[in-house]
């Protein structure tokens, strides 16, 4: 067995299939971001659709990443879309809105009640108060929300190379079909190795947006 | 808002209807009432049902016991380290792990059941560990004082005030076992992954769906039974605290 080789000798698919994972992963997660975090702030303002809306996305979480595939492939086929990326993005962003939605809610629900009066009592308007106070206050668990589900994109987009959304899954696909180890090792690692880096590129990232009054806190 | 949730109900009625329609008209009800088929099925499940079960049993017994030695006082500096490790471990995605052990063990049950195991062992570690660690020092103290062995202080009193924490994780990492098992048939396991793949391939989505609805039942059942599980192994007294 000589992984190193293989790399050698494939670098350019490596990158190529890398990189697409990424996209893949940084697309869903781009619309989970953008659609998650509105509806968690909106869903603070009322508790029963709150336990609605959680209640879905759990039961979305509980549906497992291959059947969810297989569900949405008679169901976008009419429109031509059954296999290949659309298929994938659409059950990865499903699957980021969860980690997303949640802690968004939990994250501004559990800003110190004191804090927003004494913003209102400043005069804030409800936009000024989300903005000036619970956003900020609230950010540091708002990204642990993102990075949960990026880590959880990473590995659910690996499965998504058995539709043929491409993705570093491809290479364990591949692989696994063509009894090819050096192959299948090159994929486990990949994927591995981005989930770890991305993993900890969000923990920096969580570090630096988090504001200097809350760290000292802390 | 209580507009919002009635239209809500409606859509999810709406929404089981169309699937009930939609599974009809593709031939799914006629693919199941086969019985040759139908028996086919019935052996997938009970080999994901071998699966996840083994697997779980073995995680759960590694996992409890990694979590319980964790919090014993002897070998609390190393617990950092090994949580950080483990930690590191459930972030490589589960598809790595099982191509990772086939490599390891070849083709079949093992490395499937072994992939499962090592997946589902840090939720249930973590939350060991965590719902041990979260019971009040005055309780432990307490249970000194009334002479317990440190063994006795463990099973009256840690476990029992640990258990919803305990059950949480043993939760997802259930639900994560159910979801990945489909995962095993790639590398020969079986289980209703064949369906589910086989139907990808032959774009058949009768095949496909005949694996992923019972999948996903699975996973929602096994869900709602860890639910239940809950009100019966936590003790009364700890859970109207807890309310």
């Amino acid at each position: 067995m000589n992984i190193y080789r293989f790399i050698e000798q494939n670098m350019d698919q490596v990158l190529t299939l890398g990189l697409e994972h990424l996209y893949l992963v940084f697309l869903s997660l781009f619309i989970a971001m953008v659609t998650g975090i509105p509806t968690g702030i909106a869903i603070t303002k009322n508790d029963r659709l709150a336990k609605k809306v959680l209640d879905v996305a759990n039961v979305l979480m509980t549906v497992p990443s291959i059947a969810l595939f297989g569900v949405m492939l008679p169901v976008l086929a009419p429109f031509g879309v059954g296999l290949g990326k659309v298929p994938a993005v659409v059950a990865l962003v499903l699957y980021s809105e969860l980690p997303i939605i949640r802690n968004t809610y939990i994250a501004i629900k559990n800003v110190d009640s004191s804090l927003v009066d004494a913003g209102k009592g400043m005069g804030l308007s409800r936009w000024q108060l989300l903005r000036e106070v619970e956003i900020p206050i609230a950010i540091p668990v708002i990204l642990a929300g993102l990075r949960t589900a990026a880590v959880m994109t990473i590995g659910i987009a690996a499965i998504a190379a058995y539709i043929g959304a491409g993705g570093l899954g491809v290479f364990i696909q591949q692989g696994i079909s063509r009894s090819y180890e050096e192959m299948i090792i090159t994929g486990a690692l990949g994927v591995s190795i981005l989930a770890i880096l991305v993993d900890t590129g969000m923990a920096l990232i969580e570090r630096c947006l988090t504001s200097k009054g809350l760290k000292i806190e802390a | 808002m209580t507009f919002v949730i009635k239209i809500y109900r409606y859509a999810l009625f709406g929404l089981l209807f169309f699937f009930g329609i939609k599974a009809q008209q593709i031939g799914l009800v006629e693919y199941l009432s086969d019985p040759f088929e139908m028996e086919y099925v019935l052996e997938l499940v009970r080999q994901h049902l071998v699966l996840v079960g083994s697997s779980m049993l073995m995680a759960t017994v590694i996992g409890l016991s990694a979590g319980i030695l964790l919090t014993r006082d002897r070998v609390k500096k190393y617990t950092t380290g090994v949580m950080y490790v483990l930690s590191l471990g459930q972030t490589i995605p589960s598809l790595a792990v099982i191509a990772i052990s086939l490599s390891l063990l070849g083709i079949g049950t093992k490395p499937a059941i072994f992939a499962l195991t090592i997946y589902s062992i840090l939720p249930i570690a973590r939350n060991t560990l965590a719902g041990i660690q979260a019971v009040p020092a005055g309780m432990t103290d307490a249970a000194r004082g009334i002479g317990l062995t440190p063994f006795q202080t463990l099973l009256s009193v840690e476990l029992p005030n640990a258990a919803s924490v305990i059950l949480t994780g043993f939760r997802i990492a259930l639900v994560i076992n159910v979801g990945s098992a489909p995962l095993g048939f790639l590398v020969g396991a079986g289980g209703l992954g064949d369906l589910i793949f086989t139907g990808i391939d032959m774009m058949m989505p009768v095949k496909l769906l005949a694996g992923a609805i019972p999948t996903t039942l699975l996973a929602l059942i096994g869900d709602y039974a860890c639910e239940l599980l809950g009100l019966a192994l936590i003790p009364k007294g700890i859970r109207i605290q807890n309310n």
